[in-house]
């Protein structure tokens, strides 16, 4: 069943090639022969898959399969899934079994697709390596020796491993498209507010937005038209009508104007990265696009911005965790601080931790306006780039990491290094607008992603832009083991 | 801005987390750092420039005022690491 | 030395929502401990809030009954801390841009005089659950029930002088959230609570002295208790040349002391900021104006038409509006008797002794509107008088029967038959000479007062039946006709 795409699984399931129930099955049993050198999924879910897939199997028997009905996906252990443990990769919530389903759960088994298990990640969603999981760190199905990005680390090696078609993630400064890139997947972070956040345990509230990552632009199409759309139960989900994002696939280029920010070609730049962006770009053109030189003056700010307003959310979304009500509770408190202070050093991973200070430092008394209200102008500044730079062009392409996927253990011991990792991404969180990461090449054998960044609520635009160019790439095709027996 | 071992001391206690002796003077470290990154930022004129707190300046939805959870205090409680005649449990409380 | 005593109250008052401020859970007192949470109020994992719009109107209501600015662009943010009962690790407050911004309350004082306070703010804000101290092997139970409960909470100025002008403000808001509906203001369910900043400085200095803050005070009368005994401890500790510390302290009602809340011991530093799950409330003019031209008759304009309308002295109408309850209470008296004069002496009266001596307040009075109506009226109409109706009074108090069985069964009906009370007269003036002759002898402007005599012998007499209007005039009549 490896490296089938989400729509070839649809098909055959309709063509009756074999049931859900056993494509579930052999999508389970490949996770237990195989993942142990990737370490992808925190908790495989069969009993309960087998009960989607069951159900699935009689609705579409009673004739009103829809496209996903008995698709096999994975969930990043982030999002709350009823009954079926969700960790957030933390040893805070290791026996957590939510009373409740997340709205994209929820959205996504409605149209009768099977959750096969729980994807590893960074701890709260905080890290680019996924190295920060109290079950360990996950490793890059395209080279062992590599990280696979992060957050959303699980999700995307499971999907460029083949052990599932797609996996949904969530993208605060970029856990989506930088894992995307370091697997070579197509990952999607829409507008802040369309996919609603109820159910996904919060890391930066206003920055964080789930997506699909797939391995076509055409798969991250369908499964984005399940996750998204209004949710009552979100005060910041957009009340808008629901949007069919398959619907501008097969829009010709001719006309599309592209900007190239100036800032993200900068000499941070891996060469042989820039390469491949600009070798993407020049085929974009060939599609009849536009390349235009633009710039975004206080992208740079991003990084400082990002790391006072995402850790100050943090560290008051994270205040919850105290042994009181579910999850980790140490033992034997000796008084209610001992309760508190213990079960969150306890429960909490370093870089958890380090984030939660400096969130509480940069709220706390004295500190707040020149870091957080300072933060909070800066992203304004930011939203302002991009504001004039998207009324100049369609779209806005570039590197979404600075380099591939670095070593395993490389950038551990210095958080202000993994912290730069990011600078490509966390704009577009800050600005709230969608952004993806499609497959655009190698370098040593480790992937490439090619960023494009659009408008608000430019989803399907995105989404067909990727998809042009992955009809005449095959980037997105590679796969782990095709890549090694080409020997690139 | 650097902080000392006694900031994050202080930190600790705001935040509710032990943090042992030895591992202070590493989050002192790694904290300042940190800091010292995002004091970058210090150095844009932000003047006049409103703060932006969600990405789309947007309006808070307003519920209608109705009662539409039913009482799932089982299923709730059953996840408590201690709970006792519908109560959760700490250790005492003193006003 | 001459101390000036300043205080500031903070009121919270519960709205009377039927949902939460956050979240579709049930608010009802009383109800089995944790079975009106959801997700939400319990703070899980994921869970998200939403704004419940009654609570806003509710808001904005207030901030149109006390003439305040409204705030267009009001902001919900979080309070951080940790405790038990505070599901979150934060309070979901207002700080910045709270709904209700600067207003003003009048109070009556008790030379009569009317002393404006001013409010600096109210802002909406999610209550706590609770800690229950039964001993569960030394763990205390906490109940999140409460958790998300919607409250107003509205900051006056230090502009009281008085524990009893903070007394005056407390009702006077207790009458406008009851009168405009948006609490019931029960006071013993904790729908309002209060506390109190207490400072006193020497008479003259301007600068304010250091003040405390008693904490959770919900009765009227456990405000003034608290707050004179707090400024008694504060007088003696300047007076001994001591200083005040700036902190939190309960009211220990039974010792009738307020000592330090050891909970609060460290200093908090809450990390205010914008809550990032929520929006900015954004509301217009014509919102605000909807609801301002639909409040109802508030206190103060209820006062003047009971004076303008009914005729009632400042006095019985300011104590007839100080509530709405009381006041409704009074115009459905009034309603059914149509004598505004006898329904304030009787509600302010008769009525008001009973409720004080049980301890009642007007809603939970056993005697209705109606019956005190029609007990009036039986006053008018002649059937009783005054003295048999305060019987019938403590009859229907006591739920014993209807006010014309009441009559009926007691034998208080008024004797009003002309020749069995000039027979009466008749007897008592042949029966005492020795006073007939004294009253023959008195100097007219002085009969008045003798006459008494005679009406308490008829009275007797008619075992308190006869009509004394007729027996005045009878006794009058035939006395002088002596002369
Ligand atoms: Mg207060
Ligand atoms: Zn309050």
């Amino acid at each position: 069943m490896t490296n089938k795409t989400l729509i070839q699984i649809s098909d055959e399931l309709s063509a009756g090639q074999y049931s859900s129930r056993e494509i579930t099955q052999d999508i389970i049993a490949d996770i237990r022969a195989r993942d142990a050198q990737f370490n992808s999924f925190i908790t495989v879910s069969e009993e309960l898959a087998l009960e989607q897939a069951d159900a699935a199997d009689a609705r579409r028997a009673a004739g009103h399969a829809e496209l996903l009905t008995g698709v096999p996906f994975a969930h990043k252990d982030l999002f709350c899934t009823q009954g079926l443990r969700t960790t957030c990769a933390s040893k805070m919530l290791e026996d957590f079994i939510p009373p409740y389903e997340s709205t994209v759960g929820q959205r996504l088994l409605a149209t009768g697709a099977v959750c096969v298990g729980k994807t590893n990640m960074d701890e709260f969603a905080m890290g680019s390596s996924n190295e920060n999981s109290y079950f360990g760190a996950v490793k890059n199905p395209w080279d062992l020796n590599a990280v696979p990005g992060g957050s959303s680390g699980g999700s995307a090696a499971a999907v460029a491993a083949g052990l599932v078609p797609a996996a949904t993630g969530t993208d605060t400064g970029g856990s989506i498209r930088q894992p995307a890139s370091f697997c070579n997947l197509t990952g999607i972070k829409p507008t802040y507010g369309r996919v609603s956040r109820f159910g996904i345990v919060a890391y930066a509230s206003s920055l964080d937005q789930a997506g699909p990552m797939c391995t076509t632009a055409a798969d991250a199409a369908v499964m984005l038209n399940a996750m998204a759309g209004f949710d009552a139960q979100d005060s910041t989900s957009v009340q808008q009508d629901a949007a069919d994002f398959t619907a501008e696939l097969n829009q010709p280029l001719a006309g599309l104007k592209v900007g190239l920010p100036k800032e993200f070609f900068g000499s941070g730049l891996d060469p042989q990265v820039a390469d491949c962006i600009m070798a993407a770009v020049k085929q974009i053109e060939a599609l009849g696009a536009q390349i235009v030189d633009i710039s975004l003056p206080n992208l740079e700010l991003s990084i400082p911005a990002y790391y006072v307003i995402a850790p100050s959310e943090a560290s008051s979304n994270l205040s919850r965790f105290d042994g009181v009500r579910y999850g980790y509770r140490c033992d034997q408190p000796e008084d209610l601080m001992d309760l508190y202070c213990r079960t969150r050093a306890e429960g909490f991973g370093k870089e958890v931790k380090r984030r939660i200070m400096v969130g509480t430092y940069a709220l706390s008394e004295g500190y707040y306006d020149a870091y957080y209200v300072k933060a909070q102008r800066v992203r304004r500044l930011i939203k302002d780039d991009f504001a004039r730079a998207l009324a100049q062009v369609d779209v806005i392409m570039g590197p979404v990491a600075p380099t591939p996927a670095f070593d395993l253990g490389s950038n551990t011991k210095d958080p202000v290094a993994m912290y730069l990792e990011d600078i490509y991404t966390l704009s577009a969180n800050m600005a709230g607008i969608p952004a993806m990461s499609t497959p655009a090449g190698f370098v040593n054998g480790r992937p490439v992603g090619l960023h494009i960044m659009g408008n608000y609520f430019a989803e399907a635009k995105l989404l067909n832009i990727a998809h042009q160019y992955q009809q005449v790439t095959d980037w997105h095709l590679q796969t782990p083991t095709s890549n090694t027996a080409k020997g690139a | 801005m650097a902080l000392e071992n006694a900031d994050i001391e202080n930190i600790a206690v705001l935040a509710r987390l032990q943090v042992p002796a030895t591992e202070t003077s590493d989050y002192a470290n790694s904290i300042s750092s940190i800091l010292a990154l995002v004091d970058q930022m210090q150095q844009v004129d932000t003047e006049g420039v409103e703060p932006l707190s969600n990405p789309h300046d947007a309006t808070q939805r307003l519920r209608p005022d109705e009662v539409t959870c039913d009482n799932q205090r089982d299923a709730f409680m059953a996840i408590a690491p201690a709970t006792e005649e519908g109560l959760y449990l700490v250790p005492k409380v003193i006003d | 030395m001459a101390w000036e005593i300043v205080i500031g109250l903070e009121i919270h008052v519960q709205l009377a929502t039927k949902s939460k401020l956050f979240s579709g859970a049930k608010v009802a007192f009383g109800a089995e401990p944790n079975t009106q949470t959801t997700l939400v109020d319990l703070g899980m994992p994921g869970a998200l809030p939403v704004f419940n719009e009654q609570a806003l109107r509710m808001a904005v209501t207030f901030g149109t009954a006390i003439d305040a600015d409204i705030g267009k662009h009001s902001v919900f943010a979080r309070k951080n801390y940790f405790y038990p009962d505070s599901p979150k690790g934060y309070q979901t407050s207002q700080m910045d841009h709270p709904i209700v911004g600067i207003g003003h309350l009048d109070i009556q004082l008790e030379d009569g005089s009317t002393k404006r306070i001013g409010v600096t703010r109210a802002h909406l804000e999610e209550d706590a659950g609770k800690s229950l101290h039964d001993d569960f092997d030394g763990m205390t139970g906490i109940d999140l029930n409460r958790s998300s409960t919607p409250l107003l909470e509205i900051v006056s100025e230090p502009d009281m002088r008085s524990a009893k002008e903070a007394v005056a403000y407390m009702r006077k808001m207790h009458a406008i959230v009851t009168t405009i509906g948006i609490s019931d203001g029960n006071m013993a369910e904790g729908s309002m609570r209060c506390d109190a900043n207490v400072s006193v400085r020497p008479k003259g200095q301007e600068k304010l002295g250091t003040r405390a803050e008693l904490k959770n005070i919900n009765s009227f009368r456990f405000i003034e208790r608290a707050i004179n005994v707090e400024v008694e401890r504060q007088i003696d500790i300047l007076e001994d040349g001591g200083t005040i510390a700036q902190e939190t302290r309960l009211y220990d009602a039974d010792k009738n002391e307020t000592r330090p809340m050891r909970s609060k011991e460290e200093a908090n530093d809450y990390r205010y900021f914008p809550c990032p799950d929520l929006l900015p409330i954004n509301i217009d003019e014509a919102y605000i104006d909807a609801i301002r031209n639909a409040l109802p008759e508030l206190p103060d304009q209820r006062s003047a038409r009971f004076v303008s309308q009914l005729s009632l002295s400042e006095y019985d109408a300011g104590v007839l509006s100080a509530s709405r309850a009381l006041a409704d209470y009074f115009e459905a008296v009034v309603a059914v008797c149509n004598d505004a004069k006898l329904g304030a002496n009787w509600v302010t009266g008769e009525l008001a002794k009973f409720l004080n001596q049980n301890n009642m307040e007007i809603n939970a009075a056993p005697v209705s509107a109606e019956q005190l109506g029609q007990l009036i009226s039986r006053i008018k109409d002649d059937t009783i008088n005054t003295k048999g109706a305060k019987t019938v009074f403590e009859a229907l108090w006591d739920q014993t029967g209807t006010v014309d069985g009441i009559i009926a069964d007691k034998g208080l009906k008024q004797v009003s038959d002309m020749g069995a009370i000039e027979a009466m007269v008749d007897d008592v003036i042949a029966a005492s000479p020795k006073q007939v002759q004294q009253y023959l002898d008195a100097e007219v402007e002085k009969r008045g007062k003798m006459l008494g005599f005679f009406m308490g012998q008829v009275m007797k007499a008619s075992k308190g039946a006869a009509n004394p209007g007729q027996v005045n005039g009878l006794l009058k009549n035939k006395l002088d006709a002596l002369c």
